[in-house]
């Protein structure tokens, strides 16, 4: 992975301090071209890699990037679901009629034998299906590392569903050929229940920043475990959604040993060239 | 350990289940649904003990207490069931269909001396708890009016009818949004006791509606208004915002940020003159599972530690709750008129 990774919160009215500032971005990017500009300062002051959301607007992104030269280099990480799809989907229609909207064609059809029954015993074979929908219009970009969304990683995490973590993981690196990466609000737990389950060195993205932001169960056990470096750690929320001035912010997550790469948003040219340079000068005198 | 029980593993039950399933102090052994589909799912891929009858894992699971996130209609009745086995109870919102009903299920868990709850999770909000500080510290002076908004996008097209979609039964925005900015507005400003000019409309279901406004009387002498729509898609998810409007300043604040202005600053507070912005980072304490919010791991945490410390006070009753349920009554009743 590299070291500084380029997120999408920005672009869809995502802001953990703000619902002002959320709505206010929102209204800049309701244009896709908008959303392709800002990639492209991103990728002029030399980050390559865009994580992002399954978000249905995210086609179009791919459809600019996939078999044009100027973006040979550049990658995708997907982050699936975009699970307020999902979670309003569930509010109205139910779990059933939710996944009769979602999966592909007709579930009765899709699984021509026994239709509903055979869904029920095979939960492993329609997470599959979801999956493989999810990343449909990614196909022919490059996407090394396929994540899973932080609210379904815990919902899994807190269920004790563990065998669907390790579903995604095997799906993902079989049927996909890319590195299955968690998401997770809940590092600490996350870590030891993979382990538990057979996954070493799992690729984990969590939220690490100087002020504890959603760091579940405090920030000594995470800066306990970052050090333990038994996994390939992505931060987030390193600007704890903006709580921290950015050097003092990047200073102390590119300085901590045990994270691999760095997750930031931004929506001007300056802010994505102040921040990349303090990563990679923090991150050059930190060796 | 804590013995817990779920019954309903609807959107709301599974979260539950996730938060109590990673608590530390809580053993959570048994899940009641009437959906194979669900139960299927939890048999396979969980440990838990899981039921389709609820009495059944009342009564065989030796619970210490149950969490209940089944459709609205019938949360009286299983309330009433677990509190009769002594069970303490977290009860999803709105409490109860019928006000008097909710009413006597309060008087009774009090008479019992049990725990009892109910899930209205932005009195768990760190901006929230932040605005209830500063009006206890009287910053903007005596109130004269109130704005309580919620918007979301639930329901966006016609189609589609579930239990959420059935008249009388607790499915519509009212009783879904809106019973959550009538108690936010409770908890921060107090009681509501009369409501006019209501309007419950339908945008786009057929049987329940879809957007509430109203104007609503608090037992203070003040009012403000209600405004709420779950068919709003200019909102990613739900938001929630209170605006109060004191003599000497206003408020507005949503689960993210307060913003403060006032007329004249507050030294005691250190409050300057204008505007003072304060965000959630600032506001909230780590919780030890993060699910979807601190605010929903914090009302669990603090239904368990109810049940472990007995002088500790809740801080969302069955009775506020039923306050609510009041509301909510008096919304229907006027919008008939």
């Amino acid at each position: 992975m590299d070291r500084v990774l380029f997120g999408d919160n920005q672009f869809f009215g995502v802001n953990h301090s703000s619902d002002e500032k959320a709505r206010a971005q929102t209204i800049r990017f309701q244009n896709n071209k908008a959303i392709m500009d800002v990639l492209d300062i991103a990728m002029d002051e030399g980050i390559n890699t865009f994580m992002c959301t399954t978000h249905d607007r995210i086609e179009y992104v791919c459809n600019v990037v996939r078999d044009n030269p100027k973006y040979q280099d550049f990658k995708i990480y997907p982050c699936m679901p975009y699970a307020h799809k999902y979670a309003n989907a569930v509010t109205e229609l139910g779990i059933l009629g939710t996944v009769k909207q979602f999966v592909p064609g007709n579930v009765f059809s899709t699984f021509a034998k026994g239709g509903l029954a055979f869904m029920k015993k095979d939960f492993a074979s329609l997470a599959g299906l979801m999956i493989d929908a999810e990343l449909k219009m990614f196909k022919g970009v490059n996407t090394p590392v396929i994540w899973m969304q932080n609210v379904i990683t815990d919902l899994l995490l807190g269920l004790g569903m563990v065998d669907f973590l390790v579903t995604f993981y095997n799906h993902v690196k079989e049927k996909h050929n890319a590195e299955p990466g968690f998401i997770t609000m809940n590092l600490p737990l996350l870590l030891d229940t993979l382990e538990a389950a057979g996954i070493s060195n799992p690729t984990i993205c969590a939220s690490i920043n100087k002020i504890g932001f959603r760091m579940s169960g405090g920030k000594e056990v995470y800066e306990k475990v970052i050090a333990e470096k038994r996994c390939r750690l992505v931060a987030m929320q390193v600007l704890a959604a903006g709580a921290l001035p950015p050097k003092e912010a990047f200073e102390y997550v590119s300085t901590l040993d045990g994270v691999e790469s760095i997750l930031f948003g931004a929506s001007s040219r300056a802010n994505i060239k102040q921040s990349k340079g303090l990563i990679d000068s923090f991150s050059l005198s930190a060796g | 350990m804590i013995r817990a029980g779920i019954i309903g593993l609807g959107k709301m039950g599974i979260s539950h289940c996730a938060i109590l399933g990673a608590h530390p102090e809580v053993d959570l052994v048994g899940v009641c649904d009437t959906s194979t589909l669900v139960m299927d799912g939890f048999k396979r891929h969980t440990a838990k003990e899981c039921f389709s009858d609820y009495k059944k894992m009342i009564d065989t699971a030796s619970l210490d207490c149950v969490v209940i996130a089944s459709p609205t209609k019938y949360h009286a009745e299983m309330v009433n069931y677990a509190l009769d086995r002594n069970l303490h109870v977290f009860c999803e919102k709105p409490f109860a269909l019928n006000h008097a009903e909710g009413v006597q299920l309060a008087d009774k868990a009090e008479r019992l001396g049990l725990v009892n709850q109910v899930g209205y999770h932005n009195r768990f909000l760190g901006t929230f708890q932040e605005v209830k500080r500063l009006l206890e510290s009287d910053v903007i002076g005596q109130l004269y009016h109130f704005l309580g908004e919620s918007y979301g996008p639930v329901v966006l097209k016609e189609k589609g009818s579930t239990w959420r979609s059935e008249k009388g039964q607790g499915g519509g925005c009212l009783y879904d949004y809106a019973s959550h900015t009538i108690d936010l507005i409770h908890f921060l400003c107090g009681k509501g006791v009369k409501v006019r000019g209501t309007e419950l409309k339908s945008i786009f279901s057929k049987n329940v509606e879809d957007a509430v406004y109203s104007t609503v009387y608090l037992e203070s002498g003040l009012s403000g208004q209600l405004s709420v729509n779950w068919s709003d898609e200019t909102h990613r998810k739900m938001n929630t915002q209170i605006t109060l409007i004191g003599k000497k300043g206003k408020i507005i604040a949503d689960a993210t940020e307060v913003k403060i202005y006032l007329k004249e600053g507050n030294e005691k507070l250190s409050l300057p003159k204008g505007w003072t912005v304060k965000y959630l980072t600032d506001l909230t304490e780590n919780v030890n599972f993060y699910l979807r919010g601190e605010e929903y791991s914090s009302q669990i945490d603090h239904f368990i530690e109810c049940i472990q410390d007995k002088k500790k006070k809740n801080k969302s009753t069955f009775k506020t709750a039923s306050y609510t349920d009041n509301v909510i009554g008096l919304l229907i009743s006027d919008s008939t008129l």
